[in-house]
């Protein structure tokens, strides 16, 4: 059923041209549900296969089951749980929930319903006379960065410094040695290193010092799984961090740019914000903030849609193009916030299924109610806006937008 | 008229008649609606009030978070039916196409849906399961009682029978910081349902959170006082315990018993049935206007060699409600047959057990991921060398890939390792508790010679 | 309102549980426990909870407002 077909698709999406509209070319990538390209690894785009490996426990997350180890990983000794598998993977993201989510802590997301509505609000007055906003750096950037800065206890003050660091992070995800600059490669490992001097430098701090966040719990709790290593702790810092502002900017912004491109829809959410629950599930189908997962390894040989992967070979997850398949959603390529069912992939699946995606579904909901409610008959100001490079974590670099009179 | 115009004609003003207004009989209900059929429905259901769901009656219910009449199932649409409640069905009569009630109406069908499901086992000796402090959990009304004798702070409650109920009951018994035996006859709990691996894991995950666990034992005689209050059990091996509570959880009786001159394959074992939920008659020929779903119905599933299976499954009765609701209104072409994959769930001491296919149809069994000793696992079962079924503990995110091994008949043991495959894990025998599950005795004679003159004739019999 | 949880389904992500924490609760790291019949103040949460749940397993009563669909009747 699948050959070597069609490489150049693979290398149209990730080419930055296609940003703006992946769609057409996930299409045609699809009609090889599972495609072994020319470098001997795999690219899945259909909705089943992706679900079936979402749920194999075959499919390794940990970089040393590549046959071909990802250079992007060099060096790095602990990598966070969302680069392992289990026993180390639940063990670790255990310990991290316990200061999130349930069964320790259930109530501090739904808990921060007034603190995201207030940082909404006041980056919504700072909109104030301006006839052009940019919704992201005056909004869906700032908003996540501020929240999970909170969360960690990393101070806000130090956005411009991580920024760069988290940039060239982002930017290295999706590393080919095949068609990018090495500089790339080094720019991100560099990044690393530092983004993580930087956090083990925050973590000293706390030990002994009982606090809220995230860091002080971490470095100070002794749960049933006892105590995170240090350099545990700055992994799963770094990687909530990074993923906590990186993906809800994006979804925040493609809802944004959705609504405006479906005025119909926008009007209805100002009309019944409740909307805005159904509305952000279906753009976590429709324009999801990560549409890749550049790579996972078979841990074993393993037969999907009726191709064996051996053992080694690194799989890259086309989650949008699987959250638009017709095989599974009925015209899928329609905005459709009534859509009743809607299994997407926005978050993944399985073990790995995101960690924060209560929290970005909280942030993105009351984002996108308070903003139609606030603006003005805001307009695009570009369509399509520029985008970001990354197709993995996909998303326009600036959105402006008019409001008022214009 | 057409068969096409006989099948609009019945879908546009047809009767149709569903005995069992719980799960199964609700879900039918609002499939039979959604697929278009417009004709009269009649829900006939032997407990007053609304269907409602029964797995929170030994969890949530019990821990006294909700309250017993608080699990009215959600709609999914209005049915329009008559709702024939608070009096069970005493006879069905095949020829005259009558449902009979026990207080002596006659409601008439064109087609009927069996959906009468099962009531709890009853403790053997009446007198003795009369008397205050001995329960039993299968209505909400059960329940309701059962949480009040909790809440009252019970010295000690004893368990009767180690299954997925009496499990989950003990666990909310030790949550209420409630001394607790439990009596198990086989050699650990669970075992007669996941063999004696798991049930070893079950046993320990049992006793470690503080249950007086005894297995291998029966209970010979639940002693009262003289005001008629529980006071102490005896155990056949001559010892005693003192407890005001008894909870009899020896499993189910499938409500055919109004069913016995029907002339259908009604038994203790259930209604037998094609997969398209067609109920058979006595001598195994199909019908075409009775349908079953739900715990009574004992449907073949060709995974498992075409066995009659009958399963007392959440989600066995909601997909066995729908296709047989779907067939009750669609041609024989259209017809869907009932070939999912068993799945199954409890939670009992804080774990998360759930298993899919059939853990009864193997000879093997061997941890595939995971470890048991942090109760954070995941078994495979295998027969004669493929996947028949899996187990997970707290490990729910792998399962559907078993199902999909169990589909595809993938080899047993699983070829291929996981990162998180035990390093010592080898295939062992899964061990089920002797044949008395299975060999019930004999249920029908066949007599006559000519092949038009032989017939199955049902021999009366009682339950275990 | 009432709602019913299709628990062959979930696979224990607790989605419900971070959203909905009065309705939905874990016991243990993975098996979700849950009030059928939440109070109505909790209503949006619980929507929230039902449209985030990643293997749609929560249902949520479709008649809400209607009126009792049943009425007893032994004769």
């Amino acid at each position: 059923m699948t050959t070597t077909q069609m490489p150049d698709t693979l290398r149209r999406i990730l080419d930055y041209s296609s940003r703006a509209d992946p769609y057409p070319l996930y299409a045609e990538l699809r009609r090889t549900p599972v495609a072994r390209q020319e470098d001997g690894s795999y690219v899945v785009s259909t909705y089943r296969e992706l679900a079936e490996l979402l749920h194999d426990p075959h499919l390794s997350s940990d970089v040393r089951n590549l046959a071909h180890p990802m250079r992007s990983h060099e060096g790095e000794t602990t990598p966070p749980f969302i680069n392992l598998d289990p026993p180390e993977h639940d063990r670790l993201r255990r310990m991290a929930m316990r200061h999130f989510g349930p069964p320790h802590t259930p109530g501090l997301v739904a808990g921060m319903d007034g603190d995201l509505t207030a940082v909404v609000s006041g980056l919504i007055d700072g909109f104030a006379g301006k006839e052009q906003i940019d919704i992201v750096d005056d909004f869906a950037y700032p908003f996540p960065v501020t929240v999970i800065c909170h969360l960690l206890g990393v101070p806000r003050e130090d956005e411009p410094k991580f920024h760069v660091w988290v940039d060239g992070i982002v930017n290295s995800i999706d590393y080919n040695p095949k068609i990018d600059p090495k500089e790339k490669l080094e720019k991100g490992l560099q990044a690393r290193k530092d983004l993580r001097q930087y956090l083990g430098g925050l973590l000293e701090q706390r030990h002994g010092r009982a606090g809220d966040d995230l860091l002080s719990r971490l470095a100070n709790d002794d749960g049933p799984d006892g105590r995170m290593t240090d350099e545990e702790i700055v992994a799963t810092a770094n990687l909530l961090l990074i993923a906590g502002h990186e993906t809800t900017v994006n979804l925040i912004t493609n809802g944004m740019l959705t609504l405006l491109r479906h005025p119909e829809v926008l009007q209805r959410l100002r009309d019944d914000p409740d909307l805005v629950v159904p509305l952000v599930e279906e753009l976590l189908r429709y324009e999801p903030p990560v549409h890749i997962i550049p790579w996972r390894a078979a841990y074993s040989d393993i037969t999907v849609a009726d191709t064996v992967i051996p053992r080694g070979s690194q799989i890259m997850l086309m989650l949008a193009s699987g959250s638009r398949d017709p095989d599974r959603f009925h015209d899928p390529d329609r905005f459709d916030p009534d859509r009743r069912d809607n299994q997407h992939l926005g978050f993944g699946s399985g073990i790995h299924l995101c960690f924060g995606g209560p929290l970005a579904r909280r942030e993105t909901q009351i984002a996108l109610t308070e903003l139609v409610r606030r603006l003005d008959r805001p307009r695009l100001v570009a369509d399509p806006p520029p985008y970001r490079r990354s197709p993995v974590l996909r998303g326009p670099i600036h959105l402006q937008v008019e409001q008022g009179t214009g | 008229m057409t068969r096409a115009d006989t099948l609009r004609a019945f879908k546009r003003d047809g009767r149709i008649v569903i005995v069992g207004a719980s799960l199964a009989g609700l879900r039918a209900a609002e499939a039979l609606r959604a697929e278009g059929f417009t004709g009269s429905l009649t829900m006939i259901g032997d407990e007053l009030g609304e269907p409602y769901d029964r797995p929170p009656l030994s969890k949530q219910v019990l821990t006294g978070w909700v309250p017993a009449d608080g699990t009215a199932l959600p709609r999914r649409r209005d049915i329009n039916a008559e709702w024939l409640l608070g009096v069970p069905a005493s006879g069905l009569d095949m020829a005259g196409n009558v449902v009979r009630l026990a207080d002596g109406r006659e409601v008439p069908f064109d087609r009927v849906l069996i959906a009468t499901g099962v009531r709890a086992r009853p403790w053997f000796v009446e007198s003795e399961a009369a008397l205050d402090g001995v329960f039993v959990v299968r209505t909400r009304e059960h329940a309701e009682g059962l949480q009040r004798a909790l809440a009252a702070g019970p010295s000690r409650v004893l368990v009767i029978g180690a299954g997925f109920t009496g499990s989950e009951i003990a666990s909310i018994c030790r949550e209420r910081d409630i001394p607790v035996t439990v009596a198990e006859l086989a050699p650990a709990p669970l075992v007669g349902a996941l063999g004696a691996m798991i049930g070893e894991v079950a046993a320990d995950m049992q006793r470690a959170h503080g249950v007086d666990l005894r297995c291998g034992v029966k209970v010979t005689r639940l002693e009262g006082d003289a005001q008629g209050h529980l006071r102490r059990a005896h155990f056949d091996d001559g010892s005693t315990i003192d407890a005001d509570v008894a909870v009899v959880a020896l499993g189910g009786i499938r409500n055919t018993d109004w069913l016995r001159d029907s002339g259908l394959a009604a038994g203790v074992w259930g209604i037998a049935c094609d997969t398209g939920c067609r109920a058979l008659d006595i001598n195994g020929l199909i019908t075409d206007d009775v349908f079953v779903a739900g715990d009574v119905a004992r449907c073949p599933n060709p995974i498992y060699e075409y066995r009659l299976i009958s399963l007392e499954h959440w989600a066995n009765a909601v997909e066995q409600a729908e296709v047989a609701a779907h067939n009750m209104v669609s041609a024989q072409a259209d017809r869907w047959p009932h070939l999912s994959i068993p799945l199954f769930w409890s939670i009992q001491f804080g774990a998360n057990i759930k298993s899919v296919g059939v853990p009864t149809f193997a000879d093997e069994v061997v941890v595939t991921q995971g470890s048991v000793s942090d109760r954070r696992f995941v078994a495979a079962y295998g027969y004669q060398g493929r996947v028949t079924a899996a187990v997970s503990f707290n490990n729910a995110k792998w399962l559907d890939h078993y199902r999909q091994l169990i589909e595809t008949a993938a080899p047993f043991p699983p070829l291929c390792p996981t990162p998180d495959q035990p390093v010592d894990s080898k295939p062992v025998p899964v061990d089920f508790p002797g044949p008395a599950l299975i060999a019930q005795g004999a249920t029908v004679v066949v007599t006559g010679n000519a092949p038009s003159e032989r017939r199955v004739t049902s021999l009366q019999q009682h339950h275990r | 309102m009432r709602i019913v949880v299709d628990l062959s389904r979930c696979e224990g992500y607790a989605q419900c549980a971070f959203l909905a924490p009065d309705a939905f609760r874990m016991h243990g790291e993975e098996a979700l426990m849950y009030d059928p019949s939440p109070d109505d103040a909790q209503r949006e949460r619980v929507l929230r909870a039902a449209a985030a749940c990643p293997v749609q397993a929560i249902l949520v009563d479709q008649l809400e407002g209607l009126e009792a669909p049943v009425e007893a009747s032994p004769s």
